[in-house]
């Protein structure tokens, strides 16, 4: 999608997708943890999206997590979707 | 409104309602800002854990302190921001972890929407209202609580904390029923 932002990283085994609120205090945790752990990945604050793209990504990050809620991280396009802020589920998953 | 202000009512709001705030201070500053900066682009301080659509009428549910803190608490010890927690969460705040979602999915469906019909105006508002009225008729079957100090009445799965009118304890709180 190509609404997506990359934030670079050392750590790139897995694609690493989250959908975030850039008011959510959850969402800015998981950002500063996968900056911590210097794992690549791209977001998107759904909430600052134009309607049109804020439906669209709604429905695509509802595929993975049908509760549309936030965050939303997705790994490999769908293997393992982490809904929340799971600090020890993330660690074992991505590294 | 300024953080500050918006601080100061939801310590006013804890303190009535027998909660306490985000214990952690990084998760409170980051959430009082997102009220803060909802307010502005809304009108109104939606939760910032949720995506809102800019309608009173569908983000009603969400304006913080949302419809589901109390069960919420009384489940977890947490809202589903963590900005009001309960005394034993505030206690031992390393059990503090993302919570599932009780907004219902027809609540925030209805709300996404009317998000959509605003913008191609496909489905006439009167049929979004009653959809979302509908919804929220199944709350009749809440218990309601009455404190038997002051005579306050409250509909939740379980008494309060503290009466938020009197601070009578929460043993203090008798299950009501009319008629």
């Amino acid at each position: 999608m190509n609404c997506m932002k990359n934030v670079p990283g050392k750590n790139c085994g897995h694609h690493v997708a989250i959908y975030t609120l850039s008011t959510c205090g959850w969402c800015k945790k998981l950002k500063r943890l996968l900056k911590a752990l210097d794992i690549e990945y791209e977001y998107v604050d759904v909430d600052l999206l134009p309607k049109s793209e804020k439906e669209k990504i709604m429905k695509e990050a509802g595929k993975h997590n049908p509760r549309e809620s936030f965050p939303t991280l997705v790994v490999d396009h769908g293997k393992e979707v982490i809904v929340g802020f799971k600090k020890d589920r993330i660690r074992e998953v991505l590294l | 409104m300024s953080t500050t202000d918006i601080l100061t009512r939801m310590e006013t709001d804890a303190a009535e309602n027998g909660y306490y705030l985000c214990p952690d201070k990084e998760l409170l500053d980051d959430l009082i800002d997102g009220l803060s900066t909802n307010e502005e682009r809304y009108g109104y301080g939606s939760c910032p854990c949720r995506v809102a659509v800019g309608s009173k009428t569908y983000d009603g549910d969400i304006i913080c302190p949302c419809e589901y803190r109390d069960a919420d608490v009384d489940e977890f010890g947490m809202c589903f921001c963590a900005l009001f927690v309960s005394k034993e969460m505030m206690d031992d705040p390393s059990r503090m972890s993302s919570i599932p979602e009780r907004r219902p999915p027809e609540v925030q469906k209805a709300a996404m929407e009317y998000d959509g019909a605003m913008e191609e105006s496909k489905i006439p508002m009167h049929q979004l209202k009653d959809d979302i009225i509908s919804v929220k008729d199944r709350k009749n079957s809440i218990p309601v609580w009455r404190c038997e100090v002051c005579g306050y009445l409250c509909a939740r799965e379980y008494p309060p904390p503290i009466c938020p009118i009197c601070k009578a304890k929460a043993e203090r709180f008798q299950q009501f029923s009319f008629g």
